[in-house]
């Protein structure tokens, strides 16, 4: 899978040459091959089992440990079909460049390739690589044709999310070094049964730490990693630049594509691997993603430019995720039961991650739409009573901000409940807080539908021109899984519940 | 056949010297062949020697029997690799020096004498042999840089020069100990190896000596002649200066000073990794504050190499085989990078300072260029894919057990490094240009820059895309019998 | 007679010597210089080929009475050196104009090597003095012989003045030796002094000896004539003065001391001092290297570089003899020879700069590389060989002198801190070194050069300089990258007595 898209960069970038139609449609058919490849995927997936299936394997390092393996579980698989469906969508997004669109679409299909390569990856080693190769396309994509401030924003992102994975990799080393492998399959089963405390402790006894403090201090160095990816608070402050900085269609692959990349770390490695750790320091992680809900919608709240709202809810989101990812490590007064509520949170994440991806896509691709039209105004105060004049826009709009708000009916609905029904009985305070976020979410949500559509209608745009053909061929499809998903969520959960069945199991000793 | 690198360089040198004529053509163009043909001698020999274990014979002839000198020429995996290292890097030398018309003879000749040199340090078995080449290499880099370099080139000439010679007398003075010491009669690495020097003898010989070589390694405090060197030289110097010479004092570091006095490195373990993270750390900072691009190339050899040195630091397998890789990957990398900044970029635009490049829109003039050097950033940073991550990866896991605390500084060094990097590309080839065209366009890049430049990052992609390449040749030359001492000082 | 038998190089150079004053004086008078310079040179360089040859075909081994003359394997291998020094001298003095006594010159030349050989092979004091002045008093005329020149005169009564009063030192200093042991003869002198080894009188005697053999082979602080007879000097002269001198020096001082004054060696070990000659040699050695490398790093004139250079590198020999061993002696004789030659070379470049330019600054050296490749190359092996750079001879000879004296006080390193404050002063050396060389290879040659024009009418015996001297260089390289043959001859004849 990983070989496709890098094929289609390479194609893209030598034959997609100074013509952008051409480039366009190099790009478009890898996309397609990567989809239908997905797709076939997740056919062959059996979604009983809950163990790690379609595996390759080969030695790489021998002296060192280090495997190419490969594996997909059911929350690999639907973040495959997740990235294969989104970047096409992304690549057609109404983005002003200008120039190079070769180089353009073929960063792109590197950044797919190396998400597909980070998502599939079973070693640490294999892993990371991919890991840090998406931060180069992502780079450049954002410094080359973003917007005003965009060097900097550019400049932030990488160095910030570099410095996490330094913290990450020297983690992962530390544990290689006491445990002699890579391998995160090897290195779960030794986190569960204590085997990589007294491992750690005995080979590097360092500052008479205890053995428990010591795989804490490792286990905040792999957690800083992830929680500036994801990001958590007080860690995020690369994101709003980055994300509005970003032409759309970028915006699109780092936000519904890249953040998923930390919690898909968060879930495939920490959890496994830490849960102890987690638990231990259960109450101030769970308030560290609460906090991170609530101030990011006040944040969004605040905002006036849209697209930098869209990215603080971004934040939100992600941050239910996260406080439904610690609490299902939690344990409450020492009993360790409560397995329908771990099973209930992390599909919940799974499937709120698929959901917020799909929704974030659309969202984003109107605020291209409405950019395109107003020569880069995104503003709300820019806007009114749009709804006279755009009604398809304006309709098709609010279906996604809806989605995005968690209206039932739709796909955001479900992910949300299943958390908050989980932590609720794991985490009550918490919970509570966090739903506050939800409140203020709809506040800022309705505000923005107030400001733009309704009300006196802003002179400026009276010939504003409504969806036109290809628009809506490209939003309509994101729309329907939207409902889809909303109406027939065993659609998506059969892939993964056995899965998370299986983890919740782990996590409930 | 490995030892008709050496033969066949100096042979080079002596042909391109007498060749008749004025213009540059034919003497390249010798020059070249002689490179590639070095290089493939290498290369063949290494394939021919195979992973076998331990210090395998090459040549061996009585040279000066009344001090025990011989001329004795072996090889281990380690030597291999360097001596890949050297073929490729000569190669692409020559390749980014195809521009050079002032005196082109002596360049070419003293271009083959200091790799004939560079391949004699590597390849030698003997104490007094190694000694003899790796002094023989300091006068063509004099030279190299005084005629035909750039930036206030004599001073830098004389300071490299200089620091240099002091490097080797110190280790000067250590060998005429050493061999005293152990009874007088053989200058032979592998018997010397198997002497037990008494511990009193090693705690000050080996400091003298190990500094003595790490001089020209960089180490921190004594590492200024680097960057005002490397600045100073033309292209095709620097590139073989950090990128080959370097290497020649962390190796004579590790095969003499820490091979023979293994007790003594160990006493002196500690400050050497405290210099070491030292050198890392503060190279980067300064480095992040130049104004001149080649400086901050320079800066971030002396912080790559400290990374050398904290695997030797950390004395333990992982560690020295990371140190070695290492070895082998910055030498690539930096010949990349001085080969931009110097060849592609400096040589058209006749200007280093950062600020002034930021106006030139270098992106779009020189977009070759641009995609070397990002590539080339991308391994300088340690990114995986390149061979600087495995390299680095595993000296952070061999110093994890001794130096917790270093290990995490020299983690801050990496993020500071791909600071300055990004830093450096960012103003040079991504600057925000002005509304003005320059008067002028700038001349592409040509065949001969573009082939160096492709060798250069095929091999940084496929060493770290298939590090077990040079880790088969590394791993087991370091379980030979000739490390046993260092081993048990070790415990590994 | 025994004499004549054990004389016979001596007598053939003498009868030289006068054959060519002869054929001066009769025939040549109304030559044009360069034929009487070619003629007489190749006369005389013959001479000293055909000693040569006699020695090493026909050697004539034994001793005369009282060890007026001593001659063994080593002596036979030292007068061969020497021989071959003054060569070397001979030829490269060929295409000079500095003087019109051509025939003396040559003659003189002779005379100085007669002095030299019978010193080399003395072992009676009396017979040691009268070979020094003989050779110390031509080399005063040789070096004043430039009569055009004010500093020619300036250097030569220097040169004479310090070596008058050193010959009185060192003669009072064997008339007190005299005095204290009753015998003239070097093999006996050590029996007679064991067990009198603190006596006031023999340390005075010792003293003044060093003193006067101190002057001969330029040790601070007996140095002072050198730079100027160096520089003042006509080139020739000043060649074989840093170098047959210097040999032939070095090897009486270290007979002398390890034969004559054995039961008075005492100790220069760190922290383990004792009288003797070997800490007075010492404190020679080290002041010389130190001066004279220090003093070198400001000169301007090649020639005064050179002067200077001279003096460390004496220094550097005198730490081999403090190793008071065979292998110590040795090491000397190899790097006196080696030294030698490469000195005679650099002043050769020297003398044909000064032709082109009329100056031997380092200004005058610009661009030699573009005026004269050849020479400019040559000038490279020498300079780097005074360095110390491998593959050439001064880099093994300086190694071996001082291994030599790390290995013999007992494999003890009790030498190491001279040795150090060597390789140390050894390093600043290249500095000057390089200086030299950055003007030949580096700056670009003056604008008002009539270069193209001095090549085309090189008479014929320039040639025989530029010849002489590439031969050189290829010496010092040779000896460089193989010097077991050179090292086994005098390891061999050491051994052999």
């Amino acid at each position: 899978m990983t070989a496709v898209p890098l094929a289609g960069a390479a194609a893209t970038a030598i034959f997609g040459g100074s013509s952008a139609q051409r480039a366009h449609k190099i790009a478009l058919c890898s996309c397609l091959a990567s989809l239908v490849l997905a797709i076939l995927l997740r056919l062959r997936f059996d979604e009983t089992s809950a163990g790690i299936q379609l595996t390759e394997r080969a030695v790489w390092i021998p002296s060192l440990g280090i495997e190419y393996l490969l594996g997909v579980d059911g929350l690999s698989i639907m973040l495959l079909l997740l990235t294969a469906i989104v970047t096409p969508l992304a690549l057609m997004a109404p983005s002003r460049i200008q120039e190079r669109h070769s180089a353009f679409y073929s960063l792109a299909l590197f950044l797919q390739a190396a998400l597909f390569g980070a998502f599939t990856a079973l070693n640490f080693f294999h892993w990371f690589i991919f890991w840090e190769l998406s931060l180069i396309p992502a780079f450049f994509l954002i410094k080359l044709w973003g917007g005003q401030a965009r060097g900097r924003a550019a400049l932030q992102f990488f160095l910030y999310t570099l410095a996490g994975s330094v913290c990450m990799l020297l983690a992962f080393l530390a544990i290689f070094h006491a445990t002699g492998t890579f391998d995160f399959e090897r290195l779960a089963e030794m986190g569960r049964s204590g085997y990589l405390k007294s491992a750690l402790a005995a080979r590097l006894g360092w500052y008479s730490l205890s053995s428990g403090e010591l795989a804490a201090v490792i286990f905040l160095g792999v957690l800083i990693g992830f929680a500036v990816k994801v990001p958590l608070m007080p860690l995020h402050t690369w994101l709003p630049p980055a994300y509005t900085e970003a032409p759309v269609g970028v915006t699109i692959l780092l936000t519904a594509l890249m953040s998923k990349l930390g919690v898909y770390g968060v879930a495939r490695i920490v959890l496994p691997i830490f849960s102890w750790q987690i638990s231990q320091l259960l109450t101030p992680l769970l308030w560290v993603a609460a906090i991170t809900s609530v101030a990011a919608a006040c944040a969004a709240f605040a905002q006036r430019d849209i697209k930098r709202m869209l990215a603080y809810s971004s934040i939100n989101h992600l941050g239910y995720c996260m406080l439904g990812l610690f609490a299902a490590c939690g344990t409450i007064q020492g009993t360790s039961a409560l397995f329908t509520e771990r099973t209930a949170i992390l599909n919940g994440v799974a499937f709120l991650m698929f959901s917020h991806g799909i929704t974030a896509t659309a969202l984003f691709c109107f605020v291209g739409f409405l950019e395109s039209r107003t020569g880069g105004l995104r503003s709300i105060d820019d806007f009114g009573g749009l709804r006279q004049i755009v009604p398809v826009f304006c309709g098709l709009m609010g279906i996604s901000l809806m989605a995005s708000l968690g209206l039932p009916g739709l796909s955001g609905f479900i992910g949300e409940f299943l958390i908050f029904k989980g932590v609720f009985a794991l985490a009550p305070w918490p919970a509570a807080f966090a739903a506050l976020g939800l409140l203020i979410t709809a506040v800022y949500v309705l505000t923005l539908l107030q400001k733009v559509f309704h009300g006196p209608l802003n002179e400026r745009w009276r010939s504003m021109p409504d969806l036109n053909q290809q628009e809506r061929l490209l939003i309509l499809p994101v729309i329907a899984i939207m409902f889809l998903l909303g109406l027939w969520p065993a659609l998506a959960l059969d892939i993964f519940n056995a899965n998370m069945s299986f983890l919740a199991l782990e996590l409930s000793f | 056949m490995l030892a008709w690198t050496i033969y066949l360089s100096f042979l080079g040198a002596a042909a391109v010297l007498l060749l008749p004529g004025r213009h540059a053509g034919a003497h390249r163009r010798v020059a070249l062949w002689i490179a590639l043909a070095g290089c493939l001698c290498g290369i063949f020999g290494a394939v021919e020697q195979g992973t076998g274990t331990g210090f395998v014979e090459v040549a061996r002839r009585s040279w000066i029997p009344a001090i025990g000198a011989d001329y004795f020429l072996a090889a281990d995996g380690i030597s291999l690799v360097l001596v890949i290292l050297t073929g490729i890097a000569a190669v692409a030398g020559i390749l980014f020096s195809w521009n050079i018309e002032h005196r082109p003879r002596e360049f070419f000749a003293f271009y083959l004498v200091l790799i004939g040199g560079v391949y004699g340090v590597f390849l030698s078995g003997d104490l007094f042999l190694l000694f003899v080449f790796y002094e023989l290499a300091i006068i063509p880099k004099y030279f190299l840089i005084a005629i035909w370099g750039s930036t206030q080139r004599e001073y830098g000439a004389m300071k490299l020069a200089l620091y240099s010679f002091v490097g080797s007398a110190m280790v000067l003075a250590g060998l005429l100990a050493a061999y005293v010491v152990s009874g007088g009669t053989t200058f032979d690495l592998q018997r010397l190896a198997q002497f037990q020097f008494p511990e009193s003898f090693q705690q000050w010989a080996f400091p003298l000596v190990f500094v003595g070589f790490a001089i020209l390694a960089g180490l921190w405090p004594l590492h200024s002649w680097a960057p005002t060197g490397h600045v100073a030289a033309p292209t095709a110097a620097s590139m073989l200066l950090a990128g080959v010479v370097m290497k020649l004092g962390a190796y004579g570091a590790l095969r003499v000073a820490m091979v023979l006095f293994p007790e003594g490195f160990k006493l002196w373990q500690g400050p050497l990794a405290a210099l070491a993270v030292i050198g890392i750390v503060y190279a980067a900072m300064v480095a992040l504050t130049q104004r001149d691009f080649k400086f901050v190339i320079g800066y971030s050899s002396v912080s790559h190499m400290g990374f050398v040195l904290l695997g030797f630091a950390a004395l333990n397998e992982t560690a020295l085989s990371g140190a070695v890789l290492q070895m082998f990957s910055h030498g690539i990398i930096a010949g990349l990078l001085f080969a931009v900044v110097g060849r592609m970029v400096y040589d058209r635009t006749h200007t280093r300072d950062l600020h002034e490049l930021e106006g030139m829109g270098l992106q779009h003039a020189l977009p070759f260029a641009a995609f070397t050097f990002v590539v080339a950033g991308a391994a300088s940073m340690g990114l995986p894919g390149f061979s600087g991550f495995v390299a680095e990866l595993q000296v952070l896991i061999g110093a994890w057990q001794s130096y917790p605390t270093v290990t995490v500084l020299a983690g801050l060094g990496i993020v500071i490094g791909a600071a300055y990097t990004m830093r450096a590309m960012l103003k040079a080839f991504f600057g925000e240009q002005p509304a003005q065209q320059p008067a002028h366009p700038l001349p592409p890049i040509s065949l001969p820059e573009q082939t160096g430049a492709i060798l250069l990052m095929a091999t940084t992609l496929v060493v770290g895309l298939y590090s077990r390449l040079l880790l088969d040749l590394i791993v087991p030359a370091l379980r030979s019998p000739m490390f046993d001492g260092l081993r048990k000082a070790g415990g590994w | 007679m025994d004499i004549l038998r054990l004389a016979r190089p001596e007598a053939l150079l003498a009868g030289a010597a006068l054959l060519i004053m002869a054929v001066d004086f009769l025939v040549l008078r109304r030559q044009p210089q360069w034929i009487r310079m070619g003629l007489l040179s190749w006369l005389a360089a013959l001479s000293c080929a055909a000693a040569i040859v006699l020695m090493a075909y026909y050697p004539a081994f034994g001793r005369l009475p009282g060890g007026m003359m001593t001659i063994n394997w080593t002596t036979q291998l030292v007068k061969m050196g020497l021989l071959l020094l003054s060569l070397f001298t001979i030829l490269i003095s060929a295409d000079t104009d500095f003087t019109e006594h051509v025939g003396e010159y040559f003659a003189l030349i002779l005379f100085a090597t007669i002095g030299m050989t019978l010193l080399a092979s003395a072992e009676n004091l009396l017979m040691l003095f009268v070979a020094l002045e003989l050779s110390s008093l031509s080399l005063y005329i040789l070096a004043a012989f430039n009569k055009q020149d004010a500093n020619s005169a300036e250097a030569a009564l220097k040169y004479f003045l310090f070596g008058g009063m050193a010959a009185a030192f060192m003669l009072f200093g064997m008339s007190l030796l005299y005095g204290a042991c009753g015998t003239l003869q070097l093999s006996e002198l050590s029996a007679r002094l064991n067990g009198h080894g603190t006596d006031l009188l023999a340390i005075t005697a010792l003293v003044m000896i060093v003193i006067g053999f101190g002057f001969k082979v330029a040790a601070v602080p007996f140095h002072l004539w050198a730079p100027d007879a160096y520089q003042g000097a006509p080139t020739p002269s000043a060649a074989l003065i840093a170098s047959g001198s210097k040999l032939a020096g070095f090897f009486i001082l270290g007979k002398f001391m390890m034969a004559g004054f054995s039961s008075m060696k005492g100790s220069a070990a760190w922290q383990d001092f004792a009288t003797g000659w070997v800490p007075l040699l010492a404190l020679l050695a080290l002041l010389s290297m130190v001066l004279g490398n220090l003093a070198a790093i400001v000169q301007s004139n090649v020639r005064r570089l050179l002067a200077f250079s001279a003096i460390a590198h004496g220094g550097y020999t005198l730490i081999a003899l403090l190793s008071n061993s065979p292998e110590g002696m040795a090491a000397v004789i190899f790097y006196m020879i080696v030294y030698g030659l490469t000195v005679i070379g650099a002043f050769g470049v020297v003398a044909c700069v000064e032709r082109e330019t009329g100056g031997a600054t380092m200004a005058d050296f610009a661009g030699l590389a573009r005026r004269s490749p050849v020479l400019a190359v040559c000038l490279l092996i020498f300079f780097l060989s005074l360095a110390g750079i491998p593959p050439l001879g001064g880099f093994f000879g300086k190694f071996y002198l001082f291994l030599a004296a790390l290995k013999h006080p007992g494999n003890s390193l009790d030498l190491l801190w001279l040795v150090a404050v060597a390789i140390a002063t050894s390093t600043i050396s290249l500095y000057y070194y390089l200086q030299v060389l950055k003007h030949a290879f580096v700056s670009p040659p003056p604008q008002s050069t009539a270069s193209p024009n001095a090549n085309a009418q090189v008479p014929p015996a320039q040639s025989t300089a530029v010849w002489s001297i590439v031969l050189l260089a290829f010496a010092v390289l040779a000896i460089g990258c193989f010097p077991q043959w050179l090292l086994n001859l005098i390891l061999t004849s050491l051994r052999f007595g």
